[in-house]
Order: C-alpha cells, then structure tokens, then sequence
C-alpha cells in the first residue's frame, strides 16, 4: 500500500530494546499460544479452501464412488457458456448492488436522524437493531408471512392480490425490500458512529460563513464520513454478494430461477446435483469477481482520496 | 443526553424530521409486529379471507402447539448443545492467539490479521463443498460434533479479531509493573490481564454463541438427516404446502428462536457502537 509509505514511523517505544533481546523466547511463546487456533483453521478452512480451489479444476462428483481427474479449464468453460449461470450472475448483481446502495442511503438517512436531538429517537435506536439480532432464517420466515397472498399483512393493507414471491416480475425487488430490512442496522450503526466523531469545531467554523444545512453536509459530514462510508459499503457489498439463507428461506431461488443467487445456484449444482468440481469452480470465479469489483473500488476511493 | 426547551418555530422546522423518523419507525417495526400478531391468531381466524392487525381472539395456544411440531424441543436443544460447545471451544482456542497477536509484532500476526479478512470475502460454497467431503470421510457428516467443528472454525477468524482488541485495550505496563514485582508470567496473566479481559471474554462467547445458534448454510449441508437437525434447519422445514393452518405455530416458534439473540444484543448493545466502529475503519 503506498498510503502508508508516506505515513512518519512510529517513535520507538522505550521498552524495545528489553523487548528485542527476549526476541526468540518471544517467536517461540507465539508459537505455543498461536497452535490451538492454528490447527482447526488449516485443517479446516485454510487446507478446504485451497482443496476447494483444485476441486474447481477437476470434474469431481459429490458422490463416494467417483474417479476424479483434472480437466483444466473445462469447467470455466461451461460456466461462461451456461445460460443459467450467467442469468443467476446478473441476478445477483442487480441484488448485491441495489440491496447495498438502497441500504446505504437508508442508513444514512437514518443516522442523521438519529444523530438528531429528537424526541423518540431511543424508539427507532433500539428498533434499528432489532432485525440484527434476528436469525436469517426467522427474518425470512416472518417477511414470508408478511408477503403471504391469503394471510399476509401486505395485500391487505394494499387491497392487492398478488402473490408476491412467486411473482416473475415482482419476487426479486420483493426480496431486495427485506435484504434492505435485513441490513440496515449494521450499517446505521456504524455511520451514527462515524457521524459521532466528526469534530463539532469543522461545523463551527463553516456556521460563522453562514453556511447551511446542505453545504454543511456537503462539505463537512460527507467527506468527513468518506472512510466509514467506503469500509461499511464495500462489507455490505461482499456480504450481499454472498447471502444465502434469507434467499434460501423466501423463495429456494424461484419462480423459475428469478431469485437464483449465484451462492444458490452453486448450492443446488453442489449437493442436488453433485457436480463438486463444476461448483467450486462457479464459487472461484465468484471469488475473483468479488475481489476484482473491491479493488477497483477502494483503489479508486483511495486515489481520490490522495 | 441533555434535554432543551423548544421554541415554536424551531419544533415545527422539524416535523419534515418527525415524519421521516415515523416512516422509518413504521418500515422497521411492522413486519415484527405482524410476526408477532400472526402467532396470537387462532388457525380459524388465520384462515378468514381479510387479515387484521389485532387477533379478534388472541391465543397463546399457538406457542403450546409449536413444542408439538417437528420435534422443536429436540431441535432448540440440538441447536444450545451446539452453540454452547462451539462459543466455549472458539474462545478457549482464540483467547492465547489472540493475547499473542496484541502483545507481539512480527509476520505471523499480520498473517492472521490478513487471514480474518480474507474469511470474510470468500463465498462459503468454494469452502464447504470440500468441508462438506472431508467430513465425510471423517464420519462426521450428519453428527453434531461434526457442525461444531465447522461453527468453531468460521467464528474462529472474528472471534480472534474481538479478543485481540480487548486484550490491546489492557496496558501492557500493567504487566510489566507485575512482572517487576517479581509475578511469574502465569500469575500476571491470571492475576493482572484475566479479570481485566473478562468483560470482553463474555462479549465474545455472546458472539459465538449467537453466530452458532442463528447459522443456517453449514447445518444445511451437513446436517441432512431429520433427527439431528438444528432449530434454524427444523424452522424452515415447518413450512409446508399445507396452506396457512400452520402459520400460527410457526409464528410463535421463529418469536421464540429470536429471544437468546434478543438477549444478546440487549447486554452488549452499549458496546456494539465502539466494537464495530473500530473492526469497520480499520477493515
């Protein structure tokens, strides 16, 4: 990272030279209390996700009795050729990005809320963590019953008869609305946060310019908050781009693929249909996309920045 | 927070405020409430064509019939064993990794620093397909102990992340001073460090309790057999095509799954504000 080579070194601390001469005792002790950890995240995480990445380049089947054998490139090009893959991706795009963005705003508009001296604010505080101690899976139970077409609260209150989430056109905006419920109160949170810490003297300074309400956040709370805001979109981006249970829970992924999250779409080619290689080679190039759309975007947040 | 008197005119610039509070207030809180309605409903009323907001009749039958069902008692205790033996096991793992990450510098805890990120990006299936066939071969598919594995291995990473922060938070002059007064280090870290770190020691198991109890994806792969489903797992397989008799149990069976995370974000709420703030900006 070139943002830090222009960062002063940090003054040495008195205590390192005491600390330096007990160095190897030191790499040893780290050792020792580092094993415990260590031992179930490579066994477990570290050594799947590499076994998972060669998977991706095999044909293996999610079956006991299988020959597997290395067939290169085969699977990427039966993905890129998949018609169902590429509509799954797209839809997933549009959830991740419109579920970000829609909750991004949201939040915002929430915290500056709440940053407010407003009568009742302690109300929607605590209502805007509640959906975050919700399990997933109950959010999505309960949103069910809130779009269910006979006993849902929703067609009554519209005088509508729709089934929503078996509706073609209507299921994925149906979900993106509780993918928005779901994830707002991170994201709320943590922009209060950050609005609690832009220093009131900022705010000061531009009031005696006779600055207003918009100027003020225009050029004080928004560049300000920039960091906060550019850490906690591109969490909600990858976390969105990954969901799976409340999809799961709301639709299975239908009707007729509409909700087919890229992660369920490789859920049911894993274990409905066990082709292993063929899905881990769907979630790598998931990986790649995910990590390539974060580089650019922080590299271009942290360009601007300079 | 510090209570001022209101002029006319200021009160009415704010009710543009006012209503967009309202609306958030109405957009958070009516699908709870509509939870929560639907689970006091008698199955006659559920089935009438016009739903209302207040039960004409409300009932608690609904929360009796939910133990009925689907082996729900089975489930929830299936659901505390797992939780319980992943959160003890995550901190009792990533507490001395953790202390070593804060008090050491060096290439391995910038390995693990990376590594925590690095978890939290890559899609799960890339990594649970393979899980999913060494367990097999392990024996473990379809067994608790083998979903505890897997729960204490993904909190693991953020578990580790929250305890280094808590054990930074501990001055390291502290255990100096002890060490000066000639304390070995097993009495400073028992005597000195440990009471300091409790609070943040009960924060984390909190966490890893919750992630173990709410998590869906991993006990759905592995877990495939009715009889050793988790809570999560039973809840979802609740609904049913039989139409909208058995909402009511269903209802009140998701109310009653939320209430330990309830419980959870009711003691740490204060400290959710700073926790995530600092993991936000430093990510």
């Amino acid at each position: 990272m070139t943002a830090t080579a222009t960062r002063p070194a940090p003054p040495t601390p008195p205590a390192r030279h005491a600390r330096r001469r007990r160095f190897s005792r030191q790499t040893r002790e780290m050792w020792v209390l580092m094993l415990p950890a260590l031992v179930p995240v490579l066994l477990f995480s570290v050594g799947p996700l590499l076994y998972g990445i060669a998977l991706a380049f095999t044909d293996a089947r999610n079956t006991r009795n299988h020959e597997t054998s290395f067939v290169g490139l085969e699977n990427l090009g039966d993905l890129l050729t998949a018609e169902d893959f590429w509509s799954s991706f797209r839809i997933g795009m549009i959830w991740a990005v419109s579920v970000t963005g829609l909750q991004f705003l949201a939040a915002l508009g929430l915290a500056l809320l709440l940053n407010q001296d407003l009568r009742f604010r302690g109300v929607a505080r605590v209502l805007a963590v509640v959906p975050w101690a919700m399990p997933p899976v109950v959010i999505g139970l309960m949103w069910k019953l809130v779009y269910h077409p006979d006993a849902g609260i929703l067609n009554s209150v519209l005088g509508t008869h729709v089934n929503w989430l078996a509706d073609f056109s209507l299921a994925l905006p149906a979900i993106i609305v509780v993918g928005v419920w779901t994830g707002m109160p991170q994201t709320t949170v943590v922009l209060l946060a950050g609005l609690q810490n832009v220093p009131r003297e900022l705010y000061e300074a531009v009031e005696v310019d006779g600055a207003g309400r918009w100027r003020k956040f225009w050029n004080i709370t928004l560049p300000q908050l920039k960091p906060v805001i550019v850490a906690i979109t591109s969490l909600d981006f990858v976390w969105n781009i990954n969901q799976f249970g409340l999809v799961y829970v709301l639709t299975q992924g239908g009707p007729g693929g509409q909700t087919r999250l890229p992660m369920l779409f490789a859920y049911e080619e894993a274990f409905r249909y066990r082709f292993a290689g063929y899905a881990s080679m769907l979630g790598l190039a998931m990986a790649v996309v995910v990590l390539a759309a974060l580089g650019l975007y922080l590299w271009r947040q942290m360009r601007e920045a300079k | 927070m510090t209570v001022t008197t209101r002029g006319g005119a200021a009160g009415l610039r704010r009710v543009p405020q006012y209503l967009a509070l309202l609306a958030y207030v109405v957009f958070l809180a009516f699908p709870l409430l509509w939870l929560l309605s639907t689970a006091l409903k008698t199955p006659r009323e559920m089935a009438l064509a016009d739903p209302t907001w207040i039960p004409r009749e409300p009932t608690l039958a609904n929360f009796a019939d939910a133990f009925g069902e689907q082996d729900l008692v089975g489930a929830a205790t299936r659901s505390l064993v797992v939780a319980l033996a992943s959160s003890v096991i995550t901190v009792v793992i990533s507490l001395p990794a953790a202390y070593a990450i804060a008090r050491y510098r060096g290439l391995v805890n910038r390995i693990a620093i990376g590594w925590v990120l690095v978890s939290q990006v890559f899609p799960f299936i890339l990594i649970i397909i393979p899980l999913f066939m060494i367990l097999r071969d392990l024996e473990l598919v379809n067994t608790l102990p083998g979903l505890v594995v897997v729960h204490v291995t993904f909190t693991l990473p953020f578990a580790l992340w929250m305890l280094q922060g808590y054990v930074r938070a501990v001055p390291a002059e502290l255990e100096e001073a002890a060490a000066m007064d000639g304390a070995g280090r097993i009495r400073t870290i028992v005597g000195v460090v440990a009471p300091l770190l409790a609070p943040g020691v009960v924060a984390t198991l909190l966490f890893a309790f919750i992630s173990s109890w709410n998590e869906f994806l991993f006990a759905l792969v592995i877990l495939q057999d009715p009889d050793v489903m988790t809570l999560p797992l039973t809840l979802v397989r609740f609904t049913g095509p039989e139409g909208v008799a058995r909402l009511g149990p269903l209802a009140a069976a998701s109310l009653m799954a939320t209430i330990p995370s309830l419980i959870f974000f009711a003691i740490i709420q204060r400290r959710l504000k700073s926790g995530l703030m600092a993991g936000a900006v430093k990510g």
